[in-house]
């Protein structure tokens, strides 16, 4: 039955039998829930962005918003990122627990990349106050790491008991951690 | 990744021990009771507040304890907590949590662990916020929007500490109501038992349900904020600090939109307003149908009417900010869709007042106040146009007739709903009945109290006083008499105030003394009241789900015996 | 029952209170007739529905009182009567919202012929501007404040030199010309509220944010803030004097100037205003004619 069916259904009427009817996990429903909550965070974070940035656009300030530069170490996080995905790829469809082990451990190892990153920004003077550009970079990859240690902790309960079911859903949840990232990415890279 | 109802009879975390009972309980039904609990009490902190601000203003010059600086404090705290941590909380960690699965026929939530560790956050919240209280230079008086760069910076209390602990205690809340939300939302879309078909649903459940699907979307908003004045605060970025003078010199600060702020507060503030007010609004209206023994009139009306407010209250957030400096322009988009909302709005209240027509009306106290918050949601919904109505809000915004109309729409009418629940819902809660003369007092002094309470306010705002304000002073537009009315008003307060005890005693008093409840003295259709234990046993519904043949409305059915159908009672004849 | 005879007696209370309460708008002193009117007919829709709404429903507990014997209608819905009830409350929106659009149009083009006057917050006080001979006003900004300088306007903008400052003294108003007023805020959010011309406006630091009006009624009014900034909000006044343009003029003539200020200023303080209207920051600055 499609949704429009359901919500327009005239219930005081006889209805069907009642049926078991087949329906998602309840583990599947309440992460898909989540990542509408995570979008609308990190989507209003890119809105406070982007008006930050283009504030004085309008008005006669003088421009405080000053670009970061682009090292290289942040492409290759978001390629170990793009990896971990693939290997949780593979847990989900191979069912094979060595691969969820791996994206795990590149998961690990993005973060590590990300603190690189931050020193490297520090060392270079970026530092969080300096300029608002530099503080949505410390704010977005911190919200976005939390994200990446909260998956680790499922992802290390899923694999502790062995649970193939939660180990899909840690990839599912993987993926949308990658989106999110490329997003990001995107935008520090075009600004 | 399909599973089947047979998950729903998994075995339960069984409570063993007292502590594992009430205490780290992992059951809807005492995180219900611990969430309302927790949330009633600060609420009374809030209603104390509300006593103190109208004492400095009834009676200015009378209570020299109260400066400037505490009213404020008390403005900010008392408006922050009973948005947030009375009406959000009891509504949806309250009142959502018990009556959704009992209502769609679960056993529990889905998440039940989470379900606790969100209690326990909420708690956590509560308690750094009232730390508040004790910091140095006390709790935030910046108003319960928090607006920057005032917020935290020289010239408002509690710009040091206040304000930190506050923003932590929204942070930790946020946290506690997504768990919970992710849980509710996802226990109606998952856990719902036979035949429960979303359209069989009641109106508490859809209420509650589109209310914490809006509030996964609005607290990020609230959570980024924040975040972000924490940063300002105490990192030194300046999101939203722009510069400024601050004790005589330039802060380091700058270039920060204090305007970016109040677009994120209020793209959450406002839906705020319907997540505390679909519930009510979902609630009352299962109030109306049990106790007008009518089916609610245009059923799928009523659920198109709350999805549609929901969806629309995304687009509206920015009419609180008509005068705020914001592109002008905005105005124009603003006020249409505030306008628009006010049609399914509309809508709602006539089928409130379409069922009571051509009905069987008993008038008990949960009806009473049930009735109540019709008049008062008509009134407070019917000010709000004005507010709504760009030009008409110039002179209005932030006067107290914005104080009138929200304590009437938001303030007024939820807690009328909130009582009229708690009567109605008490019997089946505690297997007891509570003292019906006790309740009816308890109604008339609370009704005709607020009303004396919030409606000169809305004249003293068309006149033109300001709201936030310590003191009139001495003000040429300002006749004698505005005096007068803020001290008849405050007295009417104090009334009010005062007879909330009978409430509380009613309740505790019942508790123990009360006579035995049957387990559906109202004649209620709808699946809370078919449990085969009063007070409903861990697990809810005994060995077997109750399968679902009918809509939740079934009352006066012509050709039945009795004047109500209860949801499990087979069709007679049933298409194949 | 009793309930019943509540309700109506409320709504006969209500409109009561409406018709012989003391509280109504302050006289107009000011062109936003219009916005006026739109409340007006905004109060009138919803008076209407607030009487209508609350009638039926005392009607309805009366006559559908529980009764032994009597039995509720049972009709799950009326889509032809719920179809008309949302048009018909489509139309009453639509007739509010008209009225209020077609004000807001006009709150938000400032006429071309309108004079620039700019008003100043900070905790607690409101200070003025006018542009001078020149009709334009100069730069301004935080950060060329100094003790001489409590305006902050740009020493090196010549068009600021002949601007007119107010520092703690009334706004005046020559009765009949449009003005457009600028608000600056030093510090936080204040809100410029007089509650006779019907018009507000935020003050936002970091922005230059405007509004403006006709006066039409010579006389003085209280300015009030309305946005909360701090603890002497409340007490954060002052008046604007309404007069006719010769009594303007005359006043105007006896304000001093920027650069008369900065004549009279010693040379030390002149330095220090001079490093900060060169020193290397970005902070905000403007210029508006
Ligand atoms: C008898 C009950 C209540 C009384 C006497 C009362 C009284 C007041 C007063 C005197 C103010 C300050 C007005 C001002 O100076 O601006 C206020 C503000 C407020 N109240 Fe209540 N109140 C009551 C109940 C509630 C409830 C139930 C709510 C729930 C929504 C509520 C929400 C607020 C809010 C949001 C503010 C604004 C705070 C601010 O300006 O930052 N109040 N109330
Ligand atoms: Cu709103
Ligand atoms: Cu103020």
């Amino acid at each position: 039955m499609t949704i429009l069916a359901r919500l327009t259904e005239k219930s005081w009427e006889p209805g069907p039998q009642p049926v078991e009817r087949d329906r998602p996990s309840a583990g599947a429903v309440g992460m898909v829930a989540y990542f509408g909550v995570a979008m609308v965070m990190f989507s209003l974070l890119l809105a406070a962005y982007l008006m930050r940035m283009g504030l004085h656009a309008g008005t006669e300030h003088v421009h405080d918003w000053k670009p970061m530069p682009d090292p290289p170490l942040l492409w290759i996080n978001t390629l170990v990122l793009a990896a971990s995905s693939v290997a949780w790829e593979v847990a989900r469809r191979e069912r094979a627990v060595r691969a969820a082990i791996v994206g795990s451990a590149l998961g690990v190892l993005f973060l590590g990349g990300q603190l690189l990153l931050w020193r490297h920004y520090q060392g270079a003077g970026y530092t969080l106050s300096s300029n608002p550009a530099n503080a949505f970079f410390y704010l977005l990859t911190a919200l976005h790491g939390l994200h990446i240690i909260g998956g680790l902790f499922a992802a290390g309960r899923a694999l502790a008991a062995a649970n193939m079911r939660n180990v899909a859903l840690c990839a599912l949840y993987w993926h949308f951690l990658l989106i999110v990232w490329l997003v990001l990415a995107a935008l520090l890279l075009s600004t | 990744m399909a599973t089947t109802l047979a998950d729903d009879l998994r075995p339960l975390h069984h409570p063993h021990s007292w502590v594992t009972k009430y205490v780290w309980s992992q059951d809807h039904k005492v995180i219900a009771i611990q969430y309302s609990c927790t949330a009633i009490g600060i609420g009374l902190v809030a209603l104390v507040l509300s006593a103190l601000m109208r004492l400095q203003l009834g009676f200015p010059g009378a209570f020299p304890a109260i400066q400037p600086d505490n009213y404020l404090q008390f403005v900010s705290m008392h408006g922050m907590i009973m948005v947030v941590y009375l009406l959000t909380a009891l509504l949806l960690g309250g009142f959502g949590n018990y009556l959704i699965p009992l209502m769609i026929g679960a056993r529990d939530m889905v998440f039940p662990f989470v379900n606790m560790l969100s209690f326990w956050f909420y708690l956590l919240s509560v308690i750094v916020l009232v730390a508040g209280f004790f910091v140095p230079g006390g709790p935030t008086g910046a108003g319960w929007t928090l607006y920057p760069p005032q917020a935290i910076s020289e010239g408002t209390p509690g710009h040091q500490w206040g304000i930190v602990t506050m923003l932590v205690s929204l942070a930790i809340f946020v946290a506690a109501f997504t768990m919970g939300g992710l849980n509710y939302v996802t226990t109606v879309l998952q856990a719902r038992t036979r035949g429960m078909t979303l359209m069989r649903m009641p109106l508490s459940v859809w209420g509650i349900f589109t209310a914490s699907v809006m509030g996964l979307l609005a607290f990020p908003a609230l959570f980024v904020a924040a975040i972000m004045m924490l940063f300002d605060h105490l990192a030194g970025t300046s999101f939203f600090m722009p510069t400024m003078q601050s004790m005589g010199a330039i802060t380091p600060t700058q270039g920060g939109s204090p305007l970016l702020f109040q677009h994120l507060f209020w793209f959450f503030g406002h839906p705020e307003v319907y997540i505390v007010a679909l519930p009510a609004f979902g609630i009352v209206s299962d109030l109306i149908s049990v106790h007008a023994r009518r089916n609610i009139f245009g059923y799928r009306m009523m659920v198109w009417a709350i999805v549609i407010i929901g969806a629309l209250s995304f687009l509206v957030w920015a009419h609180h900010m008509y005068v705020s400096g914001m592109n002008p322009y905005f105005g124009f988009f603003f006020a249409t869709s505030t306008l628009i909302i006010a049609i399914p709005t509309a809508i709602k209240v006539y089928n409130w007042l379409l069922t009571l027509w051509r009905g069987d009306i008993h008038l008990r106290v949960p009806m009473l106040f049930a009735i109540a918050f019709i008049f008062t949601f008509i009134h407070g919904g019917l000010s709000g146009l004005f507010l709504g109505n760009v030009s008409v809000d110039v002179p209005l915004s932030d006067t107290f007739f914005v104080v009138a109309h929200f304590h009437m729409v938001m303030g007024v009418s939820p807690v009328l709903v909130i009582f009229g629940a708690i009567y109605h819902w008490y019997p089946k809660i505690f297997g007891r009945m509570w003292n019906e003369t006790l309740g009816k007092l308890h109604f008339w002094i609370t009704f005709l109290g607020v009303y004396a309470i919030f409606l000169p306010m809305h004249y003293l705002g068309i006149l033109g006083v300001p709201r936030r304000y310590y003191a009139l002073g001495e003000t040429a537009f300002i006749p004698q008499s505005v005096h007068l009315a803020n001290a008849w008003i405050s007295i009417a307060a104090l009334v009010v105030f005062c007879a909330q005890g009978l409430f509380f005693f009613n309740m505790i008093w019942s508790l123990f003394r009360g006579p035995r409840a049957d387990p559906n003295p109202w004649g209620a259709a709808s699946l809370e009241w078919l449990t085969p234990d009063t007070p409903p046993a861990h697990g809810n519904w005994g060995p077997h789900l109750p399968v679902v043949y009918r809509w939740a409305y079934d009352y006066s059915v012509p050709g039945a015996a009795r004047d109500f159908i209860p949801q499990t009672e087979p069709q007679v004849e049933q298409r194949a | 029952m009793p309930v019943a005879v509540a309700i109506a007696m409320l709504v006969v209370g209500s409109v009561a209170f409406h018709l012989f309460s003391p509280w109504w708008r302050t006289p107009i002193a000011s062109n936003w007739g219009s916005i006026d009117s739109a409340l007006d007919v905004t109060l009138w829709i919803c008076g209407a529905a607030f009487v209508g709404l609350n009638l039926f429903l005392a009607w309805a507990l009366v006559k559908y009182r529980h009764r032994p014997g009597h039995r509720a209608h049972y009709e799950p819905e009326n889509p032809s009567l719920e179809r008309r009830l949302t048009f018909w409350t489509a139309i009453g929106i639509a007739g509010m919202l008209a009225p209020g659009l077609a004000a807001w149009g006009k709150y938000v083009s400032v006429p071309k012929e309108a004079t620039v006057i700019e008003a100043v917050g900070q905790q607690w006080q409101w200070s003025f501007r006018y542009p001078g001979p020149d009709g334009v006003l100069g730069a301004a900004g935080v950060k060329y404040i100094t003790p001489d300088n409590g305006l902050g306007l740009d020493p090196l903008d010549p068009f600021g030199r002949d601007d007119i400052l107010v520092e703690s003294g009334d706004l005046h108003l020559p009765v009949g010309k449009p003005v457009k007023i600028v608000l600056r805020s030093k510090d936080v959010l204040h809100d410029f509220y007089v509650p006779e011309f019907r018009a507000k406006m935020d003050l936002v630091p970091g922005i230059v944010t405007y509004f403006w009006l006709t006066p039409t009624k010579t006389g003085t009014f209280d300015i009030l803030c309305a946005e909360l900034c701090g603890t002497g909000h409340h007490a954060m006044r002052g008046k604007v004097v309404v007069e006719t343009p010769q009594a303007f003029a005359q006043w105007q003539a006896q304000q001093s100037s920027f650069g008369q200020i900065l004549a009279e200023a010693p040379p030390a303080a002149m330095s220090i205003l001079l490093i900060k209207a060169n020193a290397c920051i970005v902070p905000a600055s403007w210029s508006i004619r």
